[in-house]
Order: C-alpha cells, then structure tokens, then sequence
C-alpha cells in the first residue's frame, strides 16, 4: 500500500538537488558547446573535437587502461581476501572487517600521502636498495604510471572487498559442503560455486572501484607525474589554469557519459541480482 | 547467520594461498600507514634518517594556527552538512518509499547520480553555477556543494532502513485512528532513527574527507582540513604532515569501533 502522493516531502530535497546538481549539469552541457564561453557566436561542436586531438586521446586512453588495472589489481588482491574474511570464524570476521573499514574511513588524502614514505627519494623501498648496494641512485618510484595505478588499488580496494563478502555471506554454505562431500576439491569449489555465486558482488565491486578510479583527480596529481596525468587532471587544468572553461566542459561531459554507460551497462545485465548501493553503505 | 557457524570446521576460503593473500594485502593495506606514524615522531626533518624520538612535529602541529583554522571550518561545514542533508536526505527517502509519484524511476535515478557522477565533474560543475550567479565563494558555497552530493547517501542509508520496516506497523497505526503526521512521528521515526543517524554520520565524514569538490567550490577564508593538507603535500613537506595523518588515523580508528560496539549493543 503507497499512499498518495506528498509533495512536502518531495519537494524540498528535490527542489535543492534540481538547484545544485542538475542545473549545474546543465551549465555545463550548454559551456561545452559555446566558443569558450562566448554566447554571441553562437554553438559549436569544437570542443568535442578536441578530444581527438592526440595530445588528449592519449589523456583518455590513459585513463581508461588505468581504471581498468586499477579494478584488475583490487580484484586480484579483493577477492581472496573477501573469500578468506567472509568465511573465518564470528570473531576473526569482524575484526578483519573492521581492518578493512578503517582505511575506507581514513582520509584519503592522507592515505594517498602515505605512499610517499614507501616510493619516495628517501622512501623504504629506496633505503633498502641503497642500503643492500643493488643500486647506486635511488629509483625514480614517485610520479610514476607505476605509482598512480598503486594509488588507485589502494584508494579504491575497500569498495571492492566489501561488495564481494556481501555477495558471499549470503552463500549457501551446505552447497559447498554437499560440493565437498562429493569429492570436489578447494579449487574445485572455489571455481565452480563461489566465483559464480560471489559474481554480483565482483561485478558490483569492480564497478564501485572502476568509476572512482577513471574519473581520479586526487592520485594522478599527488603520484602521478608529467606522464601519467589522467582526464580528471586535463578537466582541472581547464578550469583553473588554462581557463578553457568550454574544453573542461566538453571533457567533463564526455567523462560523465562513459560512466554512465558503464553503470547503465552494469544494471542491465541483472537488475534482481544486483544489490543496492544501500546496502553496502 | 547459523549457517555460517559449521564454517571453522570445514575451512572454506581458509586455504594457504587464500590465508597468504590476505595476509599480504593486510600488510599492502597498513604498511605505508604504519610507516607514515613512525616517523611522525622523528626528530629529523627528512625522512631518510632517523634522529631520534620526538614529539616536536606534534608540537609544532599544536602551535599552527592555519591548521586550526582550517579544522575550525572542516567542523563549521561538516556540521552544517550534516543537518543540511540529514533532514532533505530523510525527507526524500521517505517520499520515495512510502509514496507513489509519477516518474517514480525519475526520482530514483536523480537520488543515484550524485554518488555515481565522478566528483571532479560535479566539483567543476558547481563552480560554472557559483560563477554563473555570481555567488561569492566561501564556507556557504562548499556547504551547498557538500549538501549536493549528502543527500544522496543520506537517502539510501535512510531507504534501507525503511525498506526492512514491516508496513503492517504503519497500517496498524492507521486502522487505530492515527493520522499520516501521527504515523510518521510516533511509528516510523522511532524505528528508523539508527538509519537516520548512521545517514548523518556519513555525511559528516564524506564533508570532513572531501577534498574535491571543496577544492572547486572554496575561496578566501574557507580552507578546510583536506585543503591545508593538500598544499603541506604539494608545496612543502615536513613530518608534520605525518603528525596530522597519525591523529586523523587515530580518530578513524576510534570512530570505526565505537560505531561496531554501538552496533553490536544494540543487537
């Protein structure tokens, strides 16, 4: 039973979103049209066609294949740690998941900064090459492509593990056993029932960290360097340096319809299986 | 779950390689953290010796006036946010789950955008709008940009709780003569108000931790925390940056059990 329709409940927060997120969408829909801003000569598609232009392409692509092994990298490190956490013992479970909570509620900033003290100049990694006399020079670790995917993984891997002991905790556990009894193996059922039921919470999970990670603008500009900008990084300089307000428009636009393909892509291929963002937060 | 309890007993997901894995992403998770806290108590300036044990960054952290200044306002906007997007927030989430609109789907996908949208978008966008109104930047404009992307999640937490709310409450409440006003403040308030404080709590930490979108949407006079960090990081480091990250990790870890103990009271 849905009662009639309220508008004062709708209203305000709806009124505030349309004021403070659609209309600034809108903003710069309409900008990324414009010859920088300028209303007088009327649209044109320049701004789209810039993104053609090799040196922002390799932006792009760039971002795309660091999203990518960003969500490969967590997936490798997130799934066995899901699959171990998931099934461990009542206590051992909510200590583990906490230890995975708390960096997720740890600035990021901050987490980000903290790879500084492992890949700097005079980082531990470096320390210990200089000081075992593999090397002579320390490395160049920091502002790396090396470092900003790192950076990623390490940002993101939260919102990959989480999703996927969600996905498992509602596992069956007497099919696995009914599987083991049978005579399959660990590997056997690892591949066969958990990858499978697990899947909506990989999927879901893969998802969480690939977004955040292609539209990055906080690793990128703290460990990246020259050749490891992202579209996030082109989008600011746009808007704060070169002031092509136009060009950071059609960017950001272009930005936000991939992802949106991308979640669209996601809710289509099983909708009753996909779990709501709700609940993992 | 009961199900679960046979578990230690058969060792799923318990495997050597499983329990190596997780051990090493343990260790990628906390390394560079625990690193970071160590040398916040070195003596030295550069990271590359150690000169001893020291409180002097903390010191020196206590004594910087920008830095709180900058809390001061991480607090003034985080706080502001906080009540700002816990009532819209509760509001639409009740309207979206206790009532029928037309384009139903509509409402719902705005309510996802914000937390699907990159925030490097959003962060820009709302810039082109304060610029378009000529709204001067400072703590009102970063609040309103938080609010924008608070809602969302405050909504969700808020529909979650609802949707696990047995309806027959509600119909019971109606049937003995209580109004829709008396039913949402006697039946469905009482019941989902751990919902509403844990939306508003996550608000209050998505503005406390948001460097983004306050980034773009800031001006003279409202640096926050994040923001201040960011310039140590990027023009100037020292330990006491470290000094800062250990504190903060401190706090997080404090906020994240407290949460869990208060939640495992309540069960």
């Amino acid at each position: 039973m849905k009662i009639r329709e309220s508008s004062a409940l709708i209203l305000p927060p709806y009124f505030f979103l349309t004021v403070f997120f659609i209309l600034p969408v809108l903003i710069i829909l309409i900008l990324s049209f414009t010859h920088n801003r300028d209303w007088s000569q009327g649209i044109t598609l320049k701004n789209y066609l810039l993104i053609l232009d090799p040196l922002y392409l390799k932006v792009l692509i760039r971002s795309l294949i660091f999203a990518v092994l960003a969500t490969l990298g967590s997936l490798l490190i997130g799934l066995p740690m899901a699959y171990y956490i998931s099934f461990s013992n009542p206590k051992r479970k909510i200590l583990l998941t906490l230890l995975v909570l708390v960096p997720f509620w740890t600035n990021f900033l901050v987490r980000i900064f903290a790879w500084f003290t492992i890949l700097g100049r005079q980082g531990l990694i470096n320390s210990f090459l200089l000081w075992s006399g593999i090397i002579n020079e320390p490395l160049q670790l920091l502002h790396t492509s090396g470092a900003v995917v790192l950076g990623l993984v390490y940002g993101e891997i939260p919102f990959m593990i989480l999703p996927i002991i969600a996905a498992m905790d509602r596992m069956d556990i007497s099919l696995l056993e009914a599987a083991t009894n049978l005579g399959a193996n660990r590997f056997m059922v690892f591949k066969k029932l958990v990858l499978p039921l697990a899947s909506p919470g990989i999927i879901a999970g893969s998802i969480f960290v690939f977004i955040p990670a292609l539209g990055s603008f906080v690793v990128p500009d703290i460990l990246g360097g020259r050749d490891s900008f992202m579209i996030g990084n082109t989008i600011k300089n746009q808007f704060m340096t070169v002031r092509d307000w136009s060009f950071g428009s059609s960017l950001s636009i272009i930005l936000m319809v991939l992802v949106l393909l991308g979640v669209s892509a996601y809710l289509r291929q099983g909708r009753d299986q996909s779990m709501t963002l709700g609940e993992y937060l | 779950m009961s199900h679960r309890d046979a578990t230690s007993n058969v060792g799923f997901g318990q495997g050597k390689s499983v329990s190596i894995v997780t051990i090493s992403g343990l260790v990628f998770l906390y390394l560079p953290i625990f690193i970071l806290i160590v040398y916040s108590f070195n003596d030295s300036r550069f990271s590359a010796s150690w000169n001893g044990f020291s409180f002097k960054w903390y010191k020196i952290m206590w004594h910087d006036g920008p830095l709180w200044t900058a809390i001061k306002n991480t607090l003034i906007i985080a706080t502001a946010n906080t009540l700002v997007s816990t009532f819209l927030g509760t509001l639409a989430a009740l309207a979206l789950s206790r009532h029928r609109y037309r384009f139903m789907g509509v409402y719902h996908k705005i309510l996802h955008m914000p937390i699907v949208i990159p925030d490097v978008v959003q962060a820009v966008s709302l810039l082109m709008l304060f610029a378009f109104f000529h709204f001067t930047l400072g703590l009102v404009s970063v609040i309103l940009a938080h609010a924008s992307f608070s809602i969302s999640f405050v909504a969700l937490v808020v529909m979650a709780k609802l949707s696990n709310l047995d309806r027959r409450l509600e119909e019971a409440a109606m049937d003995l003569g209580a109004n829709r006003f008396q039913v949402l403040t006697q039946v469905i308030l009482p019941n989902i108000w751990p919902g509403i404080l844990a939306g508003g709590l996550l608000a209050f930490t998505l503005s406390i931790d948001d460097f983004v979108i306050t980034f773009f949407t800031s001006g003279v006079g409202s640096t926050t925390l994040p923001l201040k960090i960011y310039s140590m990081i990027k023009f100037g480091i020292t330990p006491e940056i470290n000094a800062i990250s250990t504190v903060l990790v401190l706090f997080s870890t404090l906020a994240v059990s407290s949460i869990h103990l208060f939640d495992r009271e309540k069960k």
